[in-house]
């Protein structure tokens, strides 16, 4: 049960770190004109495509005592960041970034570039056209982005592996509970953890493709 | 704040290059100068009245010049100076009116006061709404009110905010003639007190007539002329905008002779018998010619009209009478098909039905000789 609430928590404080992070990077790739803007959509799309594995080494490298986020660490709060909780964060936030990244500026993109240029006559800066305009019209897109983050930080788990390594209670998710039952031979529980995470999976998807179709929307569709 | 209102005039001297994958590129080069009231705005699509609004309001930057409002500039290429859309005070009706679809209208007439305090945003969106006669959908989703509604929130919602100029891009079409000149009426009284310049878009002949105060007319990002509507659309000078100006009859045929001491000549419509008398252009005899006529200049006759100053009296048969709003269009076979606008006062005094003989009657200074 230790494994289930830390996989919720990871996913949780990752989920709010992406919206948080996820917004800016959204809108700047959805309303740039920058020409270049192409290598940051590959950058942010590379966790997709990359094993776990490589992504795991790299952001160890960078936590341990000699890379420069260990070494700020370090200075910072006197202990290393590889093997803690606070290093699982960031390496869950890098490998879910394009599942917030994507469906976000997607929405954004999709708001009829009418109702901004509006908003700005009608005296609204950029903050406000996208507090008031662009952030409620995304809404699916929002609540894709925040769901996807989460299902996809709770089931992942080489990066986990990598930076976490297997320390109960404080790196020791569901789905390296999971394979650490297996490893022991213990079907019966590896099999309970994995059914609630299937459960779990499929009800989180559900929900986006619910949201996407519009079954439920907070305005009028017409 | 009504009160020490002037009117102001908007000068607009601008340079604005086009790209457009999809179509040809082309040059806005124009100069305007808008004073209080409603200028029109017109000319065929393409011919670039929307981008001019888009540089007026800050949407677009243009390549060089300077708009100016009185001696306020709002661009100027030469001095660096380029307020944004959120800086001009502006109000700008957009053709699709962009109505934020997710809030209610008094929500959508608000947003332009989100920085006033509550109780005077509050006061100013209930008069605003009551002054264009939609309070009573304060609480609606823009999905859920009708077209003409809609266009008297969006209207609403430009306007609350006390603008200095006000642009509108085509913000009537779709709403049928009744309906229009309700809310040009409530738009000229909103405007009585404040005098600001209100720059029209339209294509629609109708609106013009109907709203015509002063017409810039605008082909191929030049303006082509400047004036009271009557000068500006009546004397056509190229098809294209003929046609934009709705002269519903345009008609080829070929100069019979040149009656060059009466001002006139004669020209033979089509392969047909019917001639007409039109006034004299550059033109020999034998050449082809276009004539553009007004449907609403065309008289009909029920008899055969006698002393009458007017020189062209045609006899032809109607073919069709269809009811168009408070119009009937008839159109009357001679030969060669015109179209004429007759009220339905004149369809049941006259007797018109299909079929029936009727005479034709044209102004010769009703023809234009377009080419």
């Amino acid at each position: 049960m230790d494994a289930l609430l830390l996989s919720f928590k990871l996913a949780a404080c990752v989920s709010a770190i992406l919206m948080i992070v996820g917004m800016p990077v959204a809108y700047w790739l959805a309303y740039s004109s920058w020409r270049g803007k192409f290598l940051l959509e590959s950058v942010v799309a590379l966790p997709l495509v990359l094993p776990p594995t490589v992504l795991g080494f790299y952001a160890l490298i960078a936590m341990g005592p000699r890379g420069p986020l260990g070494k700020l660490w370090i200075a910072l709060f006197g202990h290393g960041m590889a093997f803690t909780f606070a290093g699982l964060v960031f390496a869950s936030v890098l490998y879910s970034f394009p599942f917030a990244v994507q469906p976000l500026m997607v929405s954004f993109e999709g708001v009829d570039r009418k109702l901004l240029h509006a908003s700005a006559v009608l005296g609204a800066g950029s903050l406000r056209t996208f507090w008031r305009v662009i952030l409620p019209l995304s809404f699916p897109g929002v609540v894709t982005a925040l769901v996807l983050s989460f299902a996809h930080t709770l089931g992942e788990f080489g990066v986990v592996l990598m930076v976490g390594g297997n320390l109960a209670g404080v790196t020791r998710t569901v789905s390296i509970d999971i394979y650490d039952h297996v490893q022991s031979l213990e079907y019966g529980a590896a099999n309970r953890m994995a059914l609630v995470l299937m459960a779990i999976s499929f009800g989180v998807l559900g929900l986006v493709y619910a949201v996407n179709r519009r079954v439920w929307t907070p305005w009028s569709a017409k | 704040m009504v009160g020490e209102v002037k009117p102001a005039t908007l000068a607009a001297h601008i340079r604005k290059e086009l790209r457009s994958a999809s179509a040809p590129s082309f040059v806005l080069d124009i100069s305007v100068e808008v004073p209080s009231g409603i200028t029109i705005l017109f000319g065929p699509s393409g011919a670039g009245k929307s981008t001019l609004l888009d540089c007026v309001a800050g949407l677009t930057r243009p390549e060089g010049g300077r708009i100016a409002l009185d001696g306020d500039a709002l661009f100027d290429s030469a001095s660096g100076i380029e307020l944004p859309p959120q800086e001009r005070r502006i109000a700008y009706v957009f053709q699709t009116l962009a109505l934020f679809p997710h809030l209610s209208a008094e929500e959508n007439v608000a947003y332009g006061l989100l920085d006033l305090p509550v109780l005077e945003r509050e006061s100013r969106v209930a008069d605003i709404l009551g002054a264009f006669r939609v309070e009573k959908l304060r609480k609606q989703k823009p999905g859920d009110i009708s077209g003409g509604e809609k266009q008297r929130i969006a209207l609403a919602r430009s306007l609350v905010t006390e603008p200095r100029v006000l642009l509108l891009d085509e913000p009537l079409t779709g709403l049928d003639a009744e309906l229009k000149s309700a809310i040009v009426d409530d738009l000229r009284s909103w405007n009585a007190a404040r005098r600001i310049p209100i720059l029209y878009v339209t294509h629609s002949r109708e609106e013009v007539d109907a709203l015509g105060e002063r017409v810039i007319a605008l082909e191929n990002g030049r303006v082509v002329s400047t004036g009271a509507p009557m000068d500006v659309l009546d004397a056509p000078r190229r098809k294209r905008l003929a046609q934009a100006a709705g002269f519903e009859n345009l008609l080829d045929g070929t100069v019979l002779d040149l009656r060059e001491a009466d001002g006139v000549m004669r020209v033979r419509l089509g392969e047909t018998a019917c001639e007409i008398e039109v006034p004299l252009g550059y033109a020999a005899v034998g050449n082809r010619v276009r004539v553009a006529i007004r449907a609403g200049d065309i008289l009909l006759a029920a008899e055969q009209p006698r002393g009458l100053s007017a020189r062209n009296v045609l006899e032809g048969r109607i073919a069709s009478l269809e009811q168009r709003g408070a119009m009937v269009i008839a159109r009357v076979e001679c030969g060669v098909t015109f179209v004429a606008h007759v009220t339905p006062g004149a369809v049941r005094a006259l007797e018109l039905t299909v079929g029936r003989k009727v005479w034709l009657v044209l102004k010769t200074h009703s023809c234009h000789v377009v080419e």
